[in-house]
């Protein structure tokens, strides 16, 4: 299990846009590298990361991303979400040697 | 004379370092991008004219350290259901492969805006492209000055 940091406001005001700021601890080997011993460092990247809100009766993309090599080590993404219901947001890192990883907050709008 | 040498040296910095501001943040023209950058752009454009705009990229002319540059993309849109962005794309001109992210989004995100860090292996273009829900593409170019580099060594 890799850390996770999700720093947003979970009780917005209804239809506020809030930011939803994320950061997980991952290597991001881009498979160009040499190691120690001078030979390439095998690839190790998360290629995928989703956000989905489910408010009960239906789940809705919210945003997602394709992350390539050029992404720097413990990939930060921050992005945008209209609060319009109370609901939960979930987040989803999916990566190279079978790398998954699932988050989920609470979101409730006042 | 203390004094008038001192308000000299001071216009004189404050005169270079406009100088080196204007060089390194000039927009690059979109029609100077090399074949593999424009290849990769024009598979996310579908097809579509690329024109410069409504797009704005936020990221230091001066990079100390390539590992880890911070990066903001904002779009003029109001993301609404019928008008809104659908795809966001960040494109490089010198590291290994040419592109760096590509986003999704849509009405639920409220704002078209992404940050996010990357790596950048020397000092090169970055561009990023949005595509609206007709279909239309916008982008901006930035050049970036890279003076220690990402991927070379183990960190």
């Amino acid at each position: 299990m890799a850390r996770t940091l999700i720093n947003m406001p979970t009780n917005p005001a209804r239809g506020e846009v809030i930011e939803i700021r994320t950061l997980i601890a991952h290597n991001m080997e881009t498979g160009y590298r040499p190691g120690a011993d001078g030979r390439v460092l095998p690839r190790d990247l998360i290629r995928r990361f989703t956000c989905s809100f489910d408010d009960g009766s239906s789940n809705e993309p919210v945003f997602s991303a394709e992350l390539f090599p050029a992404i720097a080590a413990n990939p930060y993404i921050a992005f945008h979400f209209a609060a319009t219901g109370s609901g939960t947001l979930r987040f989803v890192w999916e990566g190279d040697n079978g790398f998954t990883q699932t988050e989920t907050v609470a979101i409730r709008v006042a | 004379m203390k004094k008038t040498s001192a308000a000299r040296r001071k216009l004189l910095a404050t005169g270079a370092g406009l100088g080196a501001w204007l060089v390194v943040v000039r927009p690059a023209a979109a029609a100077e991008l090399p074949e593999d950058l424009a290849a990769a752009i024009k598979t996310f454009t579908q097809g579509a004219t690329l024109r410069e705009g409504r797009v704005t990229l936020e990221i230091a002319e001066l990079v100390d350290n390539g590992n880890a540059v911070p990066l903001t993309v904002s779009v003029a849109s109001l993301m609404t259901p019928a008008d809104h962005v659908t795809a966001i794309s960040i494109f490089n001109e010198r590291n290994p492969q040419r592109d760096v992210i590509n986003v999704q989004l849509g009405p639920r995100s409220g704002r078209a805006r992404l940050s996010t860090r990357i790596r950048l292996a020397t000092s090169q273009k970055i561009v990023a492209v949005a595509r609206f829900r007709d279909g239309s593409c916008w982008s901006r170019t930035v050049d970036v000055v890279v003076t220690l580099a990402a991927c070379i060594e183990e960190n």
